[in-house]
Formats: C-alpha cells, sequence, structure tokens
C-alpha cells in the first residue's frame, strides 16, 4: 500500500513539477535580458488553454500522429517513475535499470521522429532528420557516463547507485571520475532536452529549429501532451543529474522528516539546475549543426575518461 | 520424438517431391507446396518443443557405404533450440507464401519453387540435426545451392544473376574453410563423428585448435554475414522472394551461429584463450556498428533488412563473445548469461527480421517496387502490414518493452558485468563494446525512423504508392504470427529464459535461470537483483497506464472537442509530396558527421543556358558512398586473381592430349611421393 502511495506522489509530482522547471529557465533568462518575464507558473496556464482549444489536424496524417503524443507522454512519465525523486527507494525500482531509463526516453524519440514525418511537410522532416542525428550521438555518451558512476556503486539499478551514494553522506569516491561523468551527462542533457546550445526552444527559424520543427504540425491537446512531456524529459534529465550525481540530502528512509528534507532539497536542487540552464542558455549562441557533433564527441570522451580513471584510481 | 521426426522428414519429402506433378496448374502447385510446409512448421515446432525439454539428447543413425559417412542425427537441447526457431519462421513464411506467390504464376514454375522452398528448409533442419561430419558438410551444402537456386528465382534479371554468383563463390569460401576445420578435429578425434569430436582421444596442439577457431570463424562467419565477409548478404538476399528472404535472413545465417556455438562450447569444450572470446567480440562490435551504418544509406527497402541482418549478427556475437570470455576466466555463471543473451537475440531476430522481411514484401507486392522514396502514405492503404512492419520496426530498434529491447539489454549486462573480470584491458574493452552497441542501437532507431516514416507515412510519393491496396488474408496472417511472438517474446522472458538455461547449462556447465529470473519470473535480474533489473511486463503496464492517464486528462480538461481537419502548411502553396523530406534528405546529417567511413562523393551536372551562366536549364545530382571493403578489400584480391588465371591460361590450350598428358604426369607424381 505505503509502495502504490509512493509511487502515486511520485508521479504527481513529476507531472505538477515540470512546467514549473520550464517557468524557472523563462523567467531567468528574461531577467537576464533585462524583462521582467511572464510569472513561474505562466507554463501551467499555457498548458491549460492548450487542452481546452480545439486541435487541427492534417488530413494527410494517418493514425500514428494522434497517438504519438500519448506515446511520447507515456514514455516519459514511465521513465521518471522508475528513478528515485525525493525518496533514495523508489518502489519501480526493479521495473528498470539505467538502460530501461533511456531506451524509454528513446521510445518516445522514435515516436516523435515518426510524427514530425507524418504531416508531410518539409519542416517537420528537416526537425525529425536532425533529432536522429542527435538523439544518436547522445546515446553512447549517455550511457558510459552513467556507467562509470553505476560501476562506483556496484549497480545499475538506479535507486540502488543513489541510495549507496547517499549513505557516503558528501564522500565522492573517485573525484575526478565523477567531475568529468558529470560534465557528460550534463552535456547530454542540453542535447537530449533540446536546449541551447544544440537546439533553441524559444525560436521557430525553420534554419535552426529542431525539436520545436518535428511539434509544428500539433495543436491543441496534442500540442499540450507535447509540450507537458517535453518539460517531463527535462526534469527526468536534471533529477538523474542531482541525485546520481549529488544525492545529497535525499530522504533514505520513510520517516516524515526526512521524506520533507528531501522533498525540499530535491525541488531547490533541480530548480538550481534549471537557473544554471537559463544562463548559458542566455551566455551561449545556438552552435551549427555540424558543430554538434563535436560537442556530443567531447562528452563521449569524457565519459570515456571517467571510465579510465575509476578503473585506474580504484585498481 | 522418433514419431515427430519421421513425419517432419516424411512432410518434407512430400513437399519435395508433389509440386512439380501438377506441371501447368500453379494454384494447385501452390497449395500442395505450402500447404505440406504449414505442416512440417506445426511439427518441427513439436519437435523443438519436445527436443528441449526432453531430459536426454535423441539420437538416431544410419551407415552408410561411404568410409567416415554415417547419416547421424542428435537433438539437443542446442539443435532443439534451433529447430524450434526455424520451425515458427519456417510456418509463417509459408503460410505468407500462399497469397505472396500468386504473383509468380505464369512467370516462374510453381513447382520448382514449392520443391526448393521445402528442400530449403529441411535441409536447414538437417544441418542443425546432423551429428557426423561428412553428413553436417552435405546438407550444409544442400542448404547454400538450394537457397542460391532460390535466390536466382528471378534469373533473367542481370542483377540478379550477379548476386547470386557472389553469394555462391563466397559460401564456397566458406564451405572450404570449415572441411578444413573439420579435418582439423578428425586428426583429432579419428573420425568425422560429432561424438568423437567432443570426446577426442588426445588434445591437439595449441596452433592447430586456434587454426581451427579461426577456420571456423571464416568459414561460418561467411555464411552469417560478419564483417568483413557480409558484402554477399545485401545483394543476395534482397533479390531471392520475399518469403526466401525471411528464411535467409531470419534463419538460414542462424545456422551459423548455432555451428560457431557447436564448435566453441561444445568440441572445443570452451577451453581456449581470452583473445578468442575477444576476437568474437571485435568482430561482433565492428559487424554491429557496420551493419547499421551501412543500412542507413539504403534505399532499397529489402537490401536495407539486409544489412541489419549483419548489425545484429554482430550483436548476438557480442553476446557470445563476452560468453567466451568469462568462460576462459572461470567465470560460468556469467558465461552462461552472454551465451544466454546471444541465444536470446537468435530467436529474437529470427521473428523481427522475417517478421520485417515479410511485411517488406507485402509492401513490394501491393507496390511493384523496392525504392523507399517512392513509397509514402502506405500505413493510410494497408493498415494491417503498416501495424505488423511497425511492430517489427520498434523490436528491432530495441525499444522496450519488445522481444528486442530485452535480449540487448542482457548483452549489455553481460558487457557491464565485465567489473568482474581480472584484466584492466579486458574490464575497459568490454564497456567500450557496450558503447558502441549503444551507438548502434541510436543508429538502428533512426534508420527504422526512416525506412517506417518514409515508407508508410506523409503522402505517397508515386503512382505506385498511390494505388496500394492491402494484402490478402493469408499474407496477414504469416506477418500477424511472427508479430504476435515478437510481443509474446518480448513479454514473457520468464517462459523463454528456462528454455534457453537448458540450452546453455549443457555447454556451461551451471544452470543460471533461477539467477535470471527473480520474483516468480516477473522481473530479470542476472546475475543478482541488486546489480540490475528489468520487467518488461510491469514496463508494458507502466506504459499503458501513462498513456491512459495522458488520454483521461486530455479529455478531462479537453472535453473530447473532436479535431478539425484541415490540409497542413505548405507556405501558401498546395502541399505536393515533392515537398515532403526524402530518405536521402533524412540521412544525409548521419553521412556527413561519419563520412569517414562513408566518404560520400556528390557529382554535379550541370547545363546552363547558351545566354548567361547563371541560368540552370538542366541539373543532374548523384550522390554516392564508397563501399570500403568491396573497394579496398575485394576489388584487389579479385583483380589479382583474375590477373593469375590469365598467367594460367597457358597451360590450357584447348588440347585434349595436353590435358591427358597432365593427368598423366600428375598421377605419376603422386605414385613416387607415395612410394
Amino acid at each position: 500500500m505505503v509502495q502504490v502511495v509512493l509511487i502515486v506522489v511520485q508521479l504527481i509530482m513529476l507531472l505538477a513539477l515540470a512546467p514549473f522547471i520550464v517557468g524557472v529557465i523563462r523567467k531567468v533568462k528574461a531577467r537576464l535580458q533585462c524583462r521582467r518575464g511572464a510569472g513561474l507558473f505562466q507554463p501551467y496556464a499555457d498548458l491549460a488553454k492548450l487542452f481546452r482549444k480545439q486541435p487541427v489536424r492534417s488530413s494527410t496524417t494517418s493514425w500514428i500522429f494522434a497517438a504519438a503524443p500519448y506515446i511520447v507522454f507515456a514514455s516519459t512519465v514511465a521513465a521518471g517513475l522508475l528513478m528515485p525523486v525525493f525518496l533514495s527507494h523508489t518502489p519501480l525500482n526493479f521495473a528498470g535499470n539505467i538502460i530501461a531509463l533511456v531506451y524509454l526516453l528513446a521510445l518516445g524519440t522514435f515516436f516523435l521522429i515518426l510524427a514530425g514525418l507524418d504531416a508531410g511537410s518539409a519542416f517537420g522532416g528537416m526537425g525529425s532528420s536532425r533529432e536522429a542525428i542527435i538523439a544518436t550521438l547522445a546515446e553512447p555518451a549517455m550511457m558510459l557516463s552513467i556507467l562509470a558512476i553505476a560501476l562506483t556503486a556496484g549497480s545499475t539499478n538506479l535507486s540502488t547507485i543513489v541510495h549507496q551514494s547517499a549513505l557516503l553522506e558528501g564522500v565522492v569516491l573517485a573525484p575526478p571520475a565523477h567531475l568529468m561523468a558529470l560534465a557528460a551527462m550534463f552535456i547530454v542533457t542540453l542535447a537530449e532536452t533540446g536546449r541551447v546550445p544544440v537546439d533553441n526552444p524559444a525560436t521557430h527559424l525553420e534554419l535552426t529549429m529542431i525539436h520545436e520543427a518535428m511539434l509544428l504540425e500539433y495543436s491543441g491537446r496534442y500540442l499540450a501532451l507535447m509540450e507537458w512531456a517535453a518539460g517531463i524529459k527535462l526534469l527526468v534529465l536534471l533529477t538523474l543529474i542531482v541525485n546520481v550525481f549529488a544525492p545529497w540530502g535525499i530522504a533514505t528512509s520513510l520517516a516524515p522528516a526526512a521524506l520533507a528534507t528531501g522533498t525540499v532539497v530535491y525541488v531547490l536542487k533541480v530548480a538550481g539546475l534549471a537557473v544554471v540552464i537559463g544562463v548559458i542558455e542566455s551566455m551561449f549562441a545556438k552552435l551549427r549543426l555540424f558543430r554538434v557533433p563535436e560537442l556530443l564527441g567531447a562528452a563521449f570522451i569524457l565519459a570515456l575518461l571517467a571510465l579510465v580513471f575509476f578503473y585506474t584510481l580504484r585498481g | 520424438m522418433t514419431v515427430l521426426f519421421v513425419g517432419l522428414l516424411a512432410i518434407y519429402m512430400a513437399g519435395i517431391i508433389f509440386p512439380p506433378c501438377f506441371p501447368g496448374r500453379p494454384r494447385i502447385q501452390n497449395l500442395v507446396a505450402h500447404g505440406l510446409a504449414i505442416g512440417a512448421g506445426l511439427v518441427g515446432t513439436a519437435l523443438g518443443l519436445a527436443g528441449l525439454l526432453a531430459p536426454e539428447p535423441w539420437t538416431a543413425s544410419a551407415e552408410s557405404t561411404i568410409p567416415f559417412l554415417s547419416f547421424a542425427i542428435r537433438l539437443d537441447p542446442l539443435a532443439s533450440f534451433f529447430v524450434l526457431t526455424i520451425s515458427v519462421v519456417g510456418l509463417a513464411a509459408s503460410i505468407f507464401a500462399l497469397g505472396y506467390v500468386t504473383e509468380f504464376y505464369g512467370r516462374s514454375s510453381l513447382g520448382a519453387m514449392g520443391s526448393l522452398f521445402n528442400g530449403f528448409l529441411l535441409a536447414m533442419m538437417l544441418v542443425v540435426m546432423a551429428d557426423n561430419g561428412f553428413f553436417f558438410l552435405i546438407v550444409w551444402e544442400l542448404m547454400s545451392l538450394l537457397s542460391y537456386f532460390l535466390v536466382v528465382t528471378e534469373h533473367e534479371k542481370a542483377e540478379v544473376r550477379y548476386a547470386g554468383l557472389f553469394y555462391f563463390i563466397m559460401t564456397h569460401v566458406g564451405t572450404a574453410c570449415i572441411i578444413l576445420t573439420f579435418v582439423i578435429f578428425s586428426q583429432e578425434a579419428g573420425s568425422f563423428s560429432f561424438e568423437d569430436f567432443r570426446h577426442p582421444d588426445q588434445r591437439l596442439p595449441d596452433g592447430l585448435r586456434s587454426i581451427a577457431f579461426f577456420m571456423a570463424l571464416i568459414g561460418f562467419g561467411a555464411k552469417a554475414g560478419i564483417v568483413p565477409l557480409h558484402v554477399w548478404l545485401p545483394y543476395a538476399h534482397p533479390a531471392a522472394p520475399s518469403h526466401i528472404s525471411a528464411l535467409m535472413s531470419g534463419v538460414m545465417i542462424k545456422t551459423a551461429v548455432y555451428a560457431l556455438i557447436r564448435v566453441y562450447f561444445d568440441f572445443l569444450e570452451g577451453v581456449f584463450p581470452w583473445w578468442w572470446g575477444f576476437t568474437v567480440l571485435s568482430i561482433g562490435a565492428l559487424s554491429a556498428l557496420l551493419g547499421v551504418m551501412y543500412a542507413l544509406m539504403e534505399h532499397d527497402l529489402k537490401s536495407l533488412l539486409a544489412f541489419h541482418s549483419v548489425e545484429n549478427i554482430g550483436i548476438i556475437l557480442l553476446g557470445i563473445g563476452a560468453g567466451m570470455i568469462f568462460h576462459t576466466y572461470g567465470l560460468h555463471e556469467l558465461a552462461a548469461l552472454g551465451l544466454l543473451a546471444g541465444l536470446y537475440h537468435t530467436i529474437n531476430h529470427a521473428t523481427f527480421k522475417a517478421l520485417l522481411f515479410l511485411g517488406a514484401g507485402a509492401v513490394q507486392f501491393a507496390t511493384h517496387t523496392r525504392d523507399i522514396e517512392e513509397y509514402g502514405g502506405v500505413l493510410r492503404r494497408m493498415p494491417w502490414t503498416g501495424l505488423f512492419f511497425l511492430i517489427g520496426a520498434v523490436s528491432i530498434a530495441a525499444l522496450p518493452p519488445t522481444n528486442g529491447f530485452v535480449s540487448e539489454w542482457l548483452v549489455f549486462q553481460s558487457l557491464f558485468l565485465s567489473v568482474q573480470l581480472p584484466t584492466l584491458f579486458l574490464k575497459l574493452m568490454l564497456p567500450i563494446a557496450a558503447a558502441i552497441l549503444a551507438l548502434t542501437g541510436a543508429l538502428a532507431l533512426a534508420c527504422f525512423a526512416k525506412a517506417f516514416g518514409m515508407a508508410f507515412l506523409a503522402q505517397p510519393r508515386s503512382a505506385h504508392a498511390r494505388k496500394a491496396v492491402e494484402v490478402p488474408v493469408s499474407m496477414r496472417i504469416g506477418m500477424g504470427i511472427l508479430a504476435g511472438s515478437c510481443v509474446v517474446l518480448g513479454l514473457a522472458p520468464m517462459l523463454v529464459v528456462p528454455l534457453l538455461d537448458r540450452v546453455t547449462g549443457p555447454l556451461t556447465g551451471v544452470a543460471i535461470s533461477q539467477k535470471v529470473l527473480a520474483l516468480d519470473g516477473w522481473v530479470v535480474a542476472p546475475v543478482t537483483v541488486e546489480f540490475s533489473s528489468i520487467s518488461t511486463p510491469v514496463l508494458a503496464g507502466l506504459l499503458v497506464g501513462a498513456g491512459l492517464l495522458g488520454l483521461l486528462i486530455a479529455r478531462w480538461l479537453g472535453k473530447g472537442v473532436p479535431a478539425r481537419y484541415t490540409r497542413t502548411w505548405g507556405c501558401g502553396l498546395p502541399l505536393t509530396p515533392r515537398m515532403e523530406y526524402t530518405a536521402t534528405g533524412f540521412v544525409q546529417p548521419i553521412k556527413q558527421v561519419f563520412e569517414t567511413v562513408y566518404q560520400p562523393t556528390v557529382k554535379l551536372e550541370r547545363e546552363f543556358l547558351e545566354q548567361s551562366k547563371y541560368f540552370i536549364r538542366h541539373q543532374r545530382v548523384e550522390f554516392h558512398t564508397e563501399p570500403l571493403f568491396e573497394t579496398y578489400l575485394y576489388r584487389p584480391v579479385v583483380r589479382k586473381l583474375l590477373a593469375l588465371a590469365e598467367r594460367l591460361r597457358v597451360i590450357q590450350v584447348g588440347s585434349l592430349h595436353l590435358y591427358l598428358t597432365y593427368i598423366f604426369v600428375t598421377l605419376v607424381l603422386l605414385l613416387l611421393w607415395a612410394g
């Protein structure tokens, strides 16, 4: 029973927090541009409005187009349920390890790419094609960087990794490996969630957009689900970073005090990371598409070095 | 078992003999040939299951008058597993063929085709059941020859004849190597019986054993399509009719996997240095990565699928290679895990690759073209074929909760468990192999997003695709069986793992089923729950649940307003298929990023107006990628061989007397040497 409650709480938390994180990033960017910007809760209002609007569909599309938002939403939410959020022991830990999480996100990407192609406009195809190459290059780097940390904990199950590191209370076993893997993971997160310098979520310029291009034909509830799923994906990857690389403060037991601290610390950490992303988005320009492989290649090398360091430092 | 085996043999023999007995009546020939094949498929499935569950291997043999040859049959769990795989795929392909071969009425001889089809299936069955080296070579050769004849079914086309010749040569180079392997073993064992191979009188020196290892790797690798021996595969597999392609890519190349496991774990008893396993692992990684990379650049749907066979054989070898490495270091549970992962991927690949080939055949049946660029919008015209193809595509891209995901996940686990290996080199190399596998998986995803998206979505790009209609019901049933198998194999690892454990148990000496399955089989957790676990039924439940949640929220907030339909915005112009992204355009970024592998070239021809070079009258662009192995490995070798043959022509002047002299001289020399 407790397990079910925990799953539901985690689900609600992910669903509820995702638009807030998007709001934080937008607010930070606005402030850095000397604008007041919309309120932190604007994304909620946007989603509610989109859900109520009548969707418009292209007459050339198939059922894939209508099913894709639900599949993308479902795969992202399912991925989110596999990882620890505010409690180091997530009930669904047994259902999938880090590879399952990465591949669940890939399932969403697959249908997103198909959805982009279905309407038959050049923009969608352009977005899908670019998404395909970026997802391709990001995946190995992501896998290796998490593996480096997984080996420290002796497990690829996220809860075990997080629980083990949380119990160490701030001690990092192999700092260079840890930092390099963190850097790799951060770059991958920027790429996977369509952030500057890889993609710009605020643009609809056909020459540069990637994620937005695939969503171009969507409206109404379909768009709402896609936008929400994108927010959840960002939150999932940020949670992964804060909990795998800096799990300190996370609740390691079901004691109410620990749970309360765990939740507050988690929200603060994720919001903090969102501020960092906001700052990065304001500081850097978007890279040309064919410079992105260099960035992701660097992430891959960093992750590989993390692995080498892990073995050489620990013998 | 005896009844099942004899029944199987009898049905296939009937399937070989009867179809040609009704010349000029293709309908009856079709029904007889494929009806019998369906029956044999059912019997074979029963035989395979019975063999897997039997406590002891079942054997039978008939002696022959030829020395060393005996028709020995042995049905141990390893052989039974492959019998089962061949039967299930054979069954689906036969049902599909009932509708599919109507296309060949009046064009090709259905009698010959049906006969060859049954013979090919029987030969594959005997290959995995044979228990004598000579007998094995005979049925192996039979399998190669019959599949060659099936490949050249449409021999009036020049490219089909070329593909056939290429296949013919490569497969015989392979057979030569296999003969050498068996000769080495027979030196050790004193006979050609597999039973003696297993228990040799004396152990050979390491050098000879290594030669046997490499000869087996080359010989069977040529059939399996490992890089760099894969070059024939993308020509030959697509050239055959689609139900044959499904058998060739789905199961024939698996007989090579069978033989490799048989040789390395059974005959060599798993006693080998670590670098054997490492060689297999490296070849696996190379095949996986290059296979998928070349597949991405293919726009012929069936060639694309053929290249993916190279990729998946690579993934299977990654599992087997990891298993071999663990075996060398005495980590038997991990060895069993690697082998189990490889075998799981073997049956998974058999189902989804056969499904995809049948799907490609169905689309070709409806549109009469294999060029992806000419498809488009097929999903709305062929909803069932589209759905089945999508299931196959999601499975081969290893997305959860399908079968491809489970086996690829198991391969990942066996690579990650390298932490337990003693040397730093291997500890680092196996995770790198895992990273290559991750890259392969991501590229496969891109490739099938392309294949499905370009073929089935958006608007039709040609008149062929516009006129497509759904295929006959028998073809849909054939695809449906395989699609169902993909789903079951993915959602029920608790049924599959214990069966596979019966195969790997005798080979590695440990049973790991209890360790791999936790919580009554709902969780797959090699080898401990703490290290890693997945549960595909739960993942599927989560996906469905979360999808329903999204649906509910959308319903609740949106009050179920129906969508409005309108045309896609085409920047003010009416949207035409020419505005769509093409398959070539889709993979362009990938081509550019990995240009070292592809070495792309662009040929641009322009004709200008006479008045001004700023006005183009006519323009033609050609994209070309370099097939590295063909250009830098095969062509030089072929050129050298041809030059050598040219020299040797001196002794071939066409005079019969001279040739008789040669024979005489050779005979004398041989007698002198023997004396």
